[in-house]
Protein backbone atom coordinates (compact mmCIF):
# COMPACT_ATOMS: atom_id res chain seq x y z
CA UNK A 1 0.00 0.00 0.00
CA UNK A 2 2.08 2.88 -0.96
CA UNK A 3 0.81 6.73 -1.16
CA UNK A 4 -0.43 8.50 -3.90
CA UNK A 5 1.77 11.20 -3.73
CA UNK A 6 -0.26 14.44 -3.25
CA UNK A 7 -1.04 16.58 -0.24
CA UNK A 8 -3.88 15.43 2.02
CA UNK A 9 -5.41 18.04 4.16
CA UNK A 10 -8.24 16.83 5.53
CA UNK A 11 -9.70 12.65 6.30
CA UNK A 12 -13.40 12.76 6.85
CA UNK A 13 -14.60 9.59 7.89
CA UNK A 14 -18.27 8.26 8.60
CA UNK A 15 -18.99 5.15 10.49
CA UNK A 16 -21.79 3.67 12.35
CA UNK A 17 -23.00 0.19 13.45
CA UNK A 18 -19.32 -1.39 14.61
CA UNK A 19 -17.71 2.05 14.25
CA UNK A 20 -16.11 2.32 17.54
CA UNK A 21 -14.29 -1.00 17.03
CA UNK A 22 -13.29 0.38 13.28
CA UNK A 23 -11.93 3.30 14.68
CA UNK A 24 -9.89 2.15 17.44
CA UNK A 25 -7.97 0.46 14.44
CA UNK A 26 -7.52 3.33 12.32
CA UNK A 27 -7.22 6.38 14.28
CA UNK A 28 -4.71 5.40 16.46
CA UNK A 29 -2.90 4.76 12.90
CA UNK A 30 -2.38 7.95 11.96
CA UNK A 31 1.08 8.81 12.98
CA UNK A 32 2.04 12.52 15.23
CA UNK A 33 3.31 14.95 13.71
CA UNK A 34 0.86 14.40 10.42
CA UNK A 35 -0.38 17.93 9.40
CA UNK A 36 -3.95 16.84 8.34
CA UNK A 37 -7.10 17.75 9.91
CA UNK A 38 -9.60 14.46 10.82
CA UNK A 39 -13.26 15.16 10.93
CA UNK A 40 -15.23 11.87 12.02
CA UNK A 41 -19.44 11.53 11.72
CA UNK A 42 -20.04 8.52 14.16
CA UNK A 43 -23.79 7.47 14.38
CA UNK A 44 -24.39 6.40 18.00
CA UNK A 45 -27.05 6.45 20.69
CA UNK A 46 -27.18 9.55 22.21
CA UNK A 47 -25.77 8.94 25.35
CA UNK A 48 -22.88 7.50 23.91
CA UNK A 49 -21.42 9.85 21.51
CA UNK A 50 -20.38 12.29 24.04
CA UNK A 51 -17.99 9.90 25.48
CA UNK A 52 -15.92 9.59 21.94
CA UNK A 53 -13.52 12.17 23.27
CA UNK A 54 -12.73 10.05 26.19
CA UNK A 55 -12.15 6.81 24.41
CA UNK A 56 -10.01 8.08 21.65
CA UNK A 57 -7.62 10.95 23.27
CA UNK A 58 -5.37 8.07 24.88
CA UNK A 59 -5.30 5.92 21.97
CA UNK A 60 -3.93 8.50 19.55
CA UNK A 61 -0.92 10.22 18.43
CA UNK A 62 -2.60 13.16 17.17
CA UNK A 63 -5.03 15.32 19.56
CA UNK A 64 -8.81 14.69 20.11
CA UNK A 65 -10.54 18.00 20.59
CA UNK A 66 -13.41 19.38 21.20
CA UNK A 67 -15.96 20.94 18.38
CA UNK A 68 -17.06 24.05 19.41
CA UNK A 69 -18.77 26.44 16.66
CA UNK A 70 -16.21 28.82 14.63
CA UNK A 71 -13.16 27.02 16.01
CA UNK A 72 -10.70 27.19 13.53
CA UNK A 73 -9.79 23.81 12.13
CA UNK A 74 -5.91 23.15 13.59
CA UNK A 75 -4.10 20.61 11.20
CA UNK A 76 -3.10 17.46 13.43
CA UNK A 77 -6.03 17.03 15.04
CA UNK A 78 -9.06 14.74 15.78
CA UNK A 79 -12.31 16.21 15.76
CA UNK A 80 -15.99 14.25 16.22
CA UNK A 81 -19.41 15.30 15.43
CA UNK A 82 -21.24 16.37 18.67
CA UNK A 83 -24.56 14.34 19.29
CA UNK A 84 -27.63 16.28 17.60
CA UNK A 85 -25.69 18.56 15.66
CA UNK A 86 -24.65 18.14 12.02
CA UNK A 87 -20.69 18.97 11.63
CA UNK A 88 -19.59 21.37 8.63
CA UNK A 89 -16.34 22.69 7.71
CA UNK A 90 -16.84 26.02 6.66
CA UNK A 91 -14.40 28.21 4.87
CA UNK A 92 -10.98 29.42 6.64
CA UNK A 93 -11.29 26.40 7.32
CA UNK A 94 -13.44 26.44 10.77
CA UNK A 95 -16.01 24.09 12.10
CA UNK A 96 -19.38 24.97 11.60
CA UNK A 97 -22.58 23.31 13.62
CA UNK A 98 -26.15 23.11 12.32
CA UNK A 99 -29.41 21.87 13.65
CA UNK A 100 -31.09 21.28 10.37
CA UNK A 101 -32.72 18.35 9.68
CA UNK A 102 -31.45 14.83 9.72
CA UNK A 103 -29.83 13.63 6.84
CA UNK A 104 -30.27 9.95 5.71
CA UNK A 105 -32.33 9.65 9.08
CA UNK A 106 -28.80 10.79 10.49
CA UNK A 107 -28.07 13.84 12.44
CA UNK A 108 -24.89 14.13 12.64
CA UNK A 109 -24.72 13.20 8.94
CA UNK A 110 -21.71 11.64 7.17
CA UNK A 111 -22.58 13.35 3.75
CA UNK A 112 -23.26 16.30 5.50
CA UNK A 113 -19.47 16.49 6.64
CA UNK A 114 -18.21 15.33 3.75
CA UNK A 115 -20.09 17.37 1.13
CA UNK A 116 -18.85 20.70 3.17
CA UNK A 117 -15.23 18.88 3.45
CA UNK A 118 -15.40 18.12 -0.07
CA UNK A 119 -16.54 22.01 -1.19
CA UNK A 120 -13.14 23.53 0.82
CA UNK A 121 -10.45 20.95 0.48
CA UNK A 122 -11.18 19.61 -2.45
CA UNK A 123 -8.26 17.82 -4.00
CA UNK A 124 -6.60 18.22 -0.84
CA UNK A 125 -9.91 15.61 0.94
CA UNK A 126 -9.87 12.15 1.61
CA UNK A 127 -12.91 10.49 2.29
CA UNK A 128 -13.29 7.26 4.40
CA UNK A 129 -16.34 4.98 4.51
CA UNK A 130 -16.39 2.12 7.39
CA UNK A 131 -18.79 -0.25 8.56
CA UNK A 132 -22.64 0.77 8.91
CA UNK A 133 -26.18 0.11 8.15
CA UNK A 134 -27.76 2.73 6.27
CA UNK A 135 -26.69 4.84 2.86
CA UNK A 136 -25.61 7.71 5.21
CA UNK A 137 -22.17 9.00 3.24
CA UNK A 138 -22.43 7.93 -0.24
CA UNK A 139 -23.35 11.07 -1.47
CA UNK A 140 -20.85 12.90 0.30
CA UNK A 141 -18.28 10.33 -0.62
CA UNK A 142 -19.43 11.51 -4.57
CA UNK A 143 -18.84 15.31 -3.29
CA UNK A 144 -15.40 14.55 -2.70
CA UNK A 145 -14.47 12.41 -5.46
CA UNK A 146 -16.26 15.46 -7.79
CA UNK A 147 -14.73 17.64 -6.74
CA UNK A 148 -11.55 15.74 -7.06
CA UNK A 149 -10.20 14.52 -3.30
CA UNK A 150 -9.64 10.75 -2.86
CA UNK A 151 -12.31 8.20 -2.31
CA UNK A 152 -11.83 5.15 0.44
CA UNK A 153 -14.01 2.53 1.42
CA UNK A 154 -13.88 -0.07 3.78
CA UNK A 155 -14.06 -3.61 1.84
CA UNK A 156 -17.64 -4.35 2.72
CA UNK A 157 -17.05 -8.01 3.14
CA UNK A 158 -14.59 -7.46 6.01
CA UNK A 159 -16.54 -4.76 7.78
CA UNK A 160 -18.95 -5.69 10.99
CA UNK A 161 -21.81 -4.30 8.62
CA UNK A 162 -21.42 -4.18 5.10
CA UNK A 163 -24.65 -1.96 4.49
CA UNK A 164 -22.66 1.54 4.24
CA UNK A 165 -19.92 0.77 2.22
CA UNK A 166 -21.25 -1.30 -0.14
CA UNK A 167 -24.00 1.36 -0.62
CA UNK A 168 -20.82 4.04 -1.24
CA UNK A 169 -19.45 1.78 -3.77
CA UNK A 170 -22.55 1.31 -5.42
CA UNK A 171 -23.26 4.84 -5.72
CA UNK A 172 -19.39 5.92 -7.35
CA UNK A 173 -15.92 3.76 -8.10
CA UNK A 174 -13.88 4.31 -5.16
CA UNK A 175 -10.28 4.99 -5.59
CA UNK A 176 -9.40 2.40 -2.62
CA UNK A 177 -11.71 -0.18 -1.19
CA UNK A 178 -9.51 -1.58 1.75
CA UNK A 179 -9.55 -4.08 4.58
CA UNK A 180 -8.59 -2.35 8.01
CA UNK A 181 -5.66 -3.62 7.84
CA UNK A 182 -4.94 -1.95 4.49
CA UNK A 183 -6.15 1.59 5.87
CA UNK A 184 -3.93 1.52 9.01
CA UNK A 185 -0.96 0.46 6.27
CA UNK A 186 -2.10 3.08 3.94
CA UNK A 187 -2.36 6.36 6.88
CA UNK A 188 0.81 4.75 8.40
CA UNK A 189 2.38 6.00 5.22
CA UNK A 190 1.23 9.65 4.95
CA UNK A 191 3.71 11.78 4.60
CA UNK A 192 3.96 13.71 8.34
CA UNK A 193 5.57 16.73 6.55
CA UNK A 194 3.39 19.09 4.17
CA UNK A 195 4.90 18.14 1.17
CA UNK A 196 6.09 21.23 -1.08
CA UNK B 1 -10.84 33.33 -6.32
CA UNK B 2 -14.66 33.12 -5.72
CA UNK B 3 -16.33 29.98 -7.49
CA UNK B 4 -19.30 30.67 -9.48
CA UNK B 5 -21.46 28.82 -7.03
CA UNK B 6 -19.73 31.21 -4.46
CA UNK B 7 -21.14 33.91 -6.12
CA UNK B 8 -24.40 32.86 -7.06
CA UNK B 9 -25.12 32.45 -3.46
CA UNK B 10 -24.19 35.85 -2.46
CA UNK B 11 -26.15 37.40 -5.38
CA UNK B 12 -29.07 35.54 -3.98
CA UNK B 13 -28.44 36.65 -0.41
CA UNK B 14 -28.30 40.11 -1.34
CA UNK B 15 -31.41 39.80 -3.60
CA UNK B 16 -33.10 38.88 -0.73
CA UNK B 17 -32.20 41.61 1.71
CA UNK B 18 -32.70 43.89 -1.12
CA UNK B 19 -36.46 42.79 -1.78
CA UNK B 20 -37.19 41.36 1.12
CA UNK B 21 -35.32 42.71 3.85
CA UNK B 22 -34.28 39.72 5.67
CA UNK B 23 -30.46 39.53 6.04
CA UNK B 24 -29.04 36.55 5.68
CA UNK B 25 -25.68 37.98 4.31
CA UNK B 26 -23.86 37.18 7.25
CA UNK B 27 -24.79 33.48 7.85
CA UNK B 28 -22.40 30.89 8.19
CA UNK B 29 -21.88 29.54 4.67
CA UNK B 30 -21.86 25.63 4.53
CA UNK B 31 -24.92 25.05 6.03
CA UNK B 32 -26.88 27.77 4.28
CA UNK B 33 -25.56 26.31 0.84
CA UNK B 34 -26.81 23.15 2.35
CA UNK B 35 -30.15 25.03 2.79
CA UNK B 36 -30.24 26.74 -0.27
CA UNK B 37 -29.69 23.20 -2.21
CA UNK B 38 -32.58 21.67 -0.70
CA UNK B 39 -34.73 24.68 -1.36
CA UNK B 40 -33.32 24.57 -5.19
CA UNK B 41 -34.50 21.12 -5.57
CA UNK B 42 -38.14 21.61 -3.88
CA UNK B 43 -38.71 24.44 -6.03
CA UNK B 44 -37.27 22.41 -9.08
CA UNK B 45 -34.38 24.80 -10.39
CA UNK B 46 -30.82 23.67 -11.59
CA UNK B 47 -28.99 26.85 -10.16
CA UNK B 48 -28.82 29.54 -7.45
CA UNK B 49 -29.52 32.21 -10.01
CA UNK B 50 -32.55 30.61 -11.80
CA UNK B 51 -33.81 29.97 -7.45
CA UNK B 52 -32.69 34.31 -7.00
CA UNK B 53 -34.98 34.88 -10.24
CA UNK B 54 -37.80 33.17 -9.03
CA UNK B 55 -37.67 34.60 -5.85
CA UNK B 56 -37.38 37.86 -7.48
CA UNK B 57 -40.34 37.60 -9.83
CA UNK B 58 -42.50 35.74 -7.27
CA UNK B 59 -42.91 37.43 -4.13
CA UNK B 60 -45.34 34.17 -3.15
CA UNK B 61 -42.35 31.81 -2.93
CA UNK B 62 -40.30 33.55 -0.46
CA UNK B 63 -42.65 32.52 2.80
CA UNK B 64 -41.95 29.54 1.52
CA UNK B 65 -38.35 29.67 1.18
CA UNK B 66 -38.11 31.00 4.30
CA UNK B 67 -38.98 28.20 6.06
CA UNK B 68 -35.76 26.75 4.60
CA UNK B 69 -33.42 29.54 5.01
CA UNK B 70 -34.62 29.10 8.97
CA UNK B 71 -34.22 25.90 10.95
CA UNK B 72 -37.39 25.40 13.53
CA UNK B 73 -36.23 22.29 16.02
CA UNK B 74 -36.27 23.14 19.54
CA UNK B 75 -37.81 20.99 22.13
CA UNK B 76 -38.72 21.91 25.74
CA UNK B 77 -36.15 22.21 28.59
CA UNK B 78 -33.59 21.10 25.96
CA UNK B 79 -30.46 20.38 27.28
CA UNK B 80 -31.88 19.56 30.67
CA UNK B 81 -28.72 20.83 32.64
CA UNK B 82 -28.84 23.72 31.41
CA UNK B 83 -32.07 25.18 32.70
CA UNK B 84 -30.36 23.01 36.12
CA UNK B 85 -28.09 25.01 36.26
CA UNK B 86 -30.50 28.20 35.52
CA UNK B 87 -32.38 26.99 38.57
CA UNK B 88 -30.31 26.49 41.24
CA UNK B 89 -27.68 29.13 40.24
CA UNK B 90 -28.81 32.08 38.46
CA UNK B 91 -32.76 32.45 40.04
CA UNK B 92 -31.29 32.79 43.17
CA UNK B 93 -29.68 36.54 42.22
CA UNK B 94 -33.02 36.58 39.73
CA UNK B 95 -34.70 36.82 43.17
CA UNK B 96 -33.22 39.95 44.62
CA UNK B 97 -34.92 42.25 41.78
CA UNK B 98 -38.39 43.38 42.14
CA UNK B 99 -39.40 42.95 38.07
CA UNK B 100 -37.40 40.76 36.15
CA UNK B 101 -37.13 41.18 32.17
CA UNK B 102 -35.81 38.14 30.61
CA UNK B 103 -35.25 37.42 26.66
CA UNK B 104 -35.41 34.53 24.50
CA UNK B 105 -33.97 35.11 21.57
CA UNK B 106 -34.17 33.07 18.49
CA UNK B 107 -37.11 31.17 20.58
CA UNK B 108 -38.79 29.36 17.22
CA UNK B 109 -41.77 27.50 17.60
CA UNK B 110 -41.75 28.47 21.48
CA UNK B 111 -40.74 25.48 23.67
CA UNK B 112 -37.66 27.69 25.08
CA UNK B 113 -39.80 30.82 26.10
CA UNK B 114 -42.28 27.67 28.06
CA UNK B 115 -39.71 26.33 29.53
CA UNK B 116 -38.58 29.11 30.94
CA UNK B 117 -42.20 30.11 31.90
CA UNK B 118 -42.61 26.94 33.98
CA UNK B 119 -39.57 26.63 35.34
CA UNK B 120 -40.15 30.48 36.91
CA UNK B 121 -43.50 29.27 38.32
CA UNK B 122 -42.02 26.50 39.89
CA UNK B 123 -39.68 28.87 41.60
CA UNK B 124 -42.46 31.73 42.59
CA UNK B 125 -41.28 34.07 40.14
CA UNK B 126 -43.13 34.28 37.51
CA UNK B 127 -45.75 36.46 39.07
CA UNK B 128 -43.03 39.49 38.12
CA UNK B 129 -41.25 38.91 35.05
CA UNK B 130 -42.45 39.26 31.28
CA UNK B 131 -40.44 37.22 28.73
CA UNK B 132 -39.97 38.43 25.41
CA UNK B 133 -39.49 35.82 22.77
CA UNK B 134 -38.28 36.70 19.52
CA UNK B 135 -37.87 35.11 16.10
CA UNK B 136 -37.74 36.25 12.06
CA UNK B 137 -39.90 33.52 11.08
CA UNK B 138 -43.70 34.21 11.64
CA UNK B 139 -44.74 30.40 10.63
CA UNK B 140 -42.70 29.55 14.00
CA UNK B 141 -43.95 32.70 16.06
CA UNK B 142 -47.69 31.58 15.25
CA UNK B 143 -47.23 28.31 16.21
CA UNK B 144 -45.36 29.90 19.67
CA UNK B 145 -48.13 31.69 19.84
CA UNK B 146 -50.60 28.91 20.13
CA UNK B 147 -48.36 27.11 22.10
CA UNK B 148 -49.41 23.45 20.57
CA UNK B 149 -47.01 20.90 20.25
CA UNK B 150 -47.26 16.99 19.19
CA UNK B 151 -47.87 14.68 21.88
CA UNK B 152 -45.41 12.07 20.41
CA UNK B 153 -43.27 14.65 22.10
CA UNK B 154 -44.46 14.86 25.23
CA UNK B 155 -42.16 11.79 26.89
CA UNK B 156 -39.04 13.83 25.89
CA UNK B 157 -40.53 16.87 27.55
CA UNK B 158 -41.58 14.90 30.56
CA UNK B 159 -38.09 13.38 30.95
CA UNK B 160 -36.15 16.71 30.07
CA UNK B 161 -38.52 18.72 32.75
CA UNK B 162 -37.77 16.07 34.82
CA UNK B 163 -34.07 15.81 34.32
CA UNK B 164 -34.04 20.41 34.77
CA UNK B 165 -34.87 19.80 38.68
CA UNK B 166 -38.46 20.18 38.18
CA UNK B 167 -40.88 20.28 41.09
CA UNK B 168 -44.01 20.12 39.77
CA UNK B 169 -45.63 17.45 36.96
CA UNK B 170 -44.66 19.09 33.69
CA UNK B 171 -48.51 17.69 33.03
CA UNK B 172 -49.68 20.50 34.96
CA UNK B 173 -48.94 22.93 32.41
CA UNK B 174 -51.12 21.77 29.32
CA UNK B 175 -54.03 19.55 28.32
CA UNK B 176 -54.23 16.96 25.96
CA UNK B 177 -56.18 16.59 23.02
CA UNK B 178 -56.17 13.79 20.54
CA UNK B 179 -52.42 13.82 19.20
CA UNK B 180 -51.74 17.44 20.60
CA UNK B 181 -50.72 18.92 23.50
CA UNK B 182 -51.82 22.71 24.40
CA UNK B 183 -49.98 24.61 26.88
CA UNK B 184 -51.78 26.65 29.73
CA UNK B 185 -52.84 30.21 28.68
CA UNK B 186 -51.68 31.59 32.50
CA UNK B 187 -48.08 30.71 30.98
CA UNK B 188 -48.92 32.97 27.75
CA UNK B 189 -49.99 35.69 29.76
CA UNK B 190 -46.01 36.23 30.43
CA UNK B 191 -44.80 36.05 27.30
CA UNK B 192 -44.58 38.18 24.52
CA UNK B 193 -43.79 36.58 21.02
CA UNK B 194 -42.63 39.15 18.22
CA UNK B 195 -40.98 39.69 15.22
CA UNK B 196 -37.05 40.61 15.70
CA UNK B 197 -33.96 40.03 13.71
CA UNK B 198 -30.57 39.65 15.30
CA UNK B 199 -29.16 40.68 11.93
CA UNK B 200 -30.87 43.86 11.68
CA UNK B 201 -32.96 44.93 14.13
CA UNK B 202 -31.33 47.24 18.04
CA UNK B 203 -32.46 46.63 21.73
CA UNK B 204 -36.09 46.87 22.65
CA UNK B 205 -35.63 46.71 26.41
CA UNK B 206 -33.46 46.11 29.42
CA UNK B 207 -33.00 42.82 30.16
CA UNK B 208 -31.68 40.64 33.56
CA UNK B 209 -31.56 37.50 31.61
CA UNK B 210 -30.96 36.74 28.08
CA UNK B 211 -30.95 33.09 26.51
CA UNK B 212 -29.93 32.89 22.72
CA UNK B 213 -29.63 29.25 22.27
CA UNK B 214 -28.46 27.45 18.81
CA UNK B 215 -29.14 30.66 17.08
CA UNK B 216 -25.20 31.97 16.91
CA UNK B 217 -24.09 28.69 14.98
CA UNK B 218 -25.96 29.86 12.50
CA UNK B 219 -23.87 32.83 11.45
CA UNK B 220 -20.69 33.78 10.90
CA UNK B 221 -18.44 35.56 13.14
CA UNK B 222 -19.13 39.00 12.35
CA UNK B 223 -22.97 38.45 12.76
CA UNK B 224 -22.42 36.82 16.27
CA UNK B 225 -20.48 39.61 17.23
CA UNK B 226 -23.08 42.03 16.44
CA UNK B 227 -25.41 39.68 18.28
CA UNK B 228 -23.18 39.72 21.43
CA UNK B 229 -22.87 43.48 21.22
CA UNK B 230 -27.17 43.44 21.39
CA UNK B 231 -27.03 41.29 24.20
CA UNK B 232 -24.20 42.99 26.17
CA UNK B 233 -26.83 46.48 25.78
CA UNK B 234 -29.86 44.50 26.63
CA UNK B 235 -28.27 43.36 29.82
CA UNK B 236 -28.60 45.39 32.99
CA UNK B 237 -25.05 45.45 35.16
CA UNK B 238 -24.61 41.46 36.86
CA UNK B 239 -27.47 40.45 34.59
CA UNK B 240 -26.87 36.66 32.89
CA UNK B 241 -26.37 35.63 29.34
CA UNK B 242 -26.93 31.61 28.60
CA UNK B 243 -26.40 30.48 24.69
CA UNK B 244 -25.83 26.80 23.37
CA UNK B 245 -23.52 24.20 24.38
CA UNK B 246 -20.81 24.52 21.97
CA UNK B 247 -21.17 28.52 20.95
CA UNK B 248 -18.83 30.67 22.70
CA UNK B 249 -18.70 34.68 23.19
CA UNK B 250 -15.36 34.73 21.49
CA UNK B 251 -16.43 36.69 18.84
CA UNK B 252 -17.87 39.78 20.90
CA UNK B 253 -16.19 42.65 20.58
CA UNK B 254 -17.51 42.57 24.29
CA UNK B 255 -15.92 39.23 25.62
CA UNK B 256 -14.40 40.28 28.12
CA UNK B 257 -17.39 42.06 29.81
CA UNK B 258 -19.12 38.27 30.45
CA UNK B 259 -17.39 36.14 32.90
CA UNK B 260 -18.26 32.97 33.42
CA UNK B 261 -21.27 31.87 35.53
CA UNK B 262 -21.65 28.23 34.94
CA UNK B 263 -18.56 27.26 32.62
CA UNK B 264 -20.16 23.50 31.44
CA UNK B 265 -23.86 25.33 30.66
CA UNK B 266 -22.42 28.11 29.04
CA UNK B 267 -24.31 30.89 31.32
CA UNK B 268 -22.28 34.37 31.49
CA UNK B 269 -22.62 37.02 33.72
CA UNK B 270 -22.13 40.64 32.44
CA UNK B 271 -19.49 42.51 34.70
CA UNK B 272 -18.11 45.69 33.22
CA UNK B 273 -19.62 48.88 32.25
CA UNK B 274 -21.97 50.99 34.10
C1 LIG C 1 -32.44 25.91 15.99
S1 LIG C 1 -33.62 27.17 16.37
C2 LIG C 1 -33.30 27.41 18.09
C3 LIG C 1 -34.54 27.30 18.94
C4 LIG C 1 -34.35 27.41 20.46
N1 LIG C 1 -33.62 28.60 20.84
C5 LIG C 1 -33.66 26.18 21.00
O1 LIG C 1 -32.47 26.20 21.30
O2 LIG C 1 -34.34 25.15 21.13
C6 LIG C 1 -32.92 28.61 15.58
C7 LIG C 1 -33.89 29.77 15.46
O3 LIG C 1 -33.18 30.97 15.16
C8 LIG C 1 -34.01 31.77 14.34
N2 LIG C 1 -33.22 32.79 13.67
C9 LIG C 1 -32.47 32.67 12.56
N3 LIG C 1 -31.93 33.86 12.23
C10 LIG C 1 -32.35 34.76 13.15
C11 LIG C 1 -32.14 36.17 13.33
N4 LIG C 1 -31.40 36.86 12.47
N5 LIG C 1 -32.73 36.78 14.38
C12 LIG C 1 -33.50 36.06 15.25
N6 LIG C 1 -33.73 34.74 15.12
C13 LIG C 1 -33.17 34.09 14.08
C14 LIG C 1 -34.65 30.76 13.41
O4 LIG C 1 -35.81 31.26 12.77
C15 LIG C 1 -34.93 29.60 14.37
O5 LIG C 1 -36.21 29.72 14.90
Amino acid sequence: MSWPGRRIDAIAIGASFGGVEALKHVLPALPAGLPVAVFVVLHLPRERESLLGEIFAPLCALRVREVMDKDAVVPGSIYFAPPSYHLLIDRGPQLALSMDDPVEFSRPSVTVLFESVAAVYAEHALGLILTGAGGDGAEGLAAIQREGGLAVVQQPASARMPNMPASALQRISADYVLTLDEIMTLFQSLPTQAQP
Amino acid sequence: MESAQDLELELLVEAIYHSYHYDFRSYARASLRRRLQVAMQRFGCTSLSQLQGRVLHESEIFGELLEYLTVQVSDMFRDPSYFLALREKVVPLLRTYPSLKIWIAGCSTGEEAYSMAILLREEGLLDRSLIYATDINPNALRRAEAGIYDVAKVPDFTSNHRRSGGRSSLSDYYSAAYDRIILDKSLRKHIVFSDHSLATDSVFAEMQLVSCRNVLIYFDRALQSRALDLFYEALCRRGFLGIGLRESLRFSSHADAFAEFVREDRIYQKTGGL
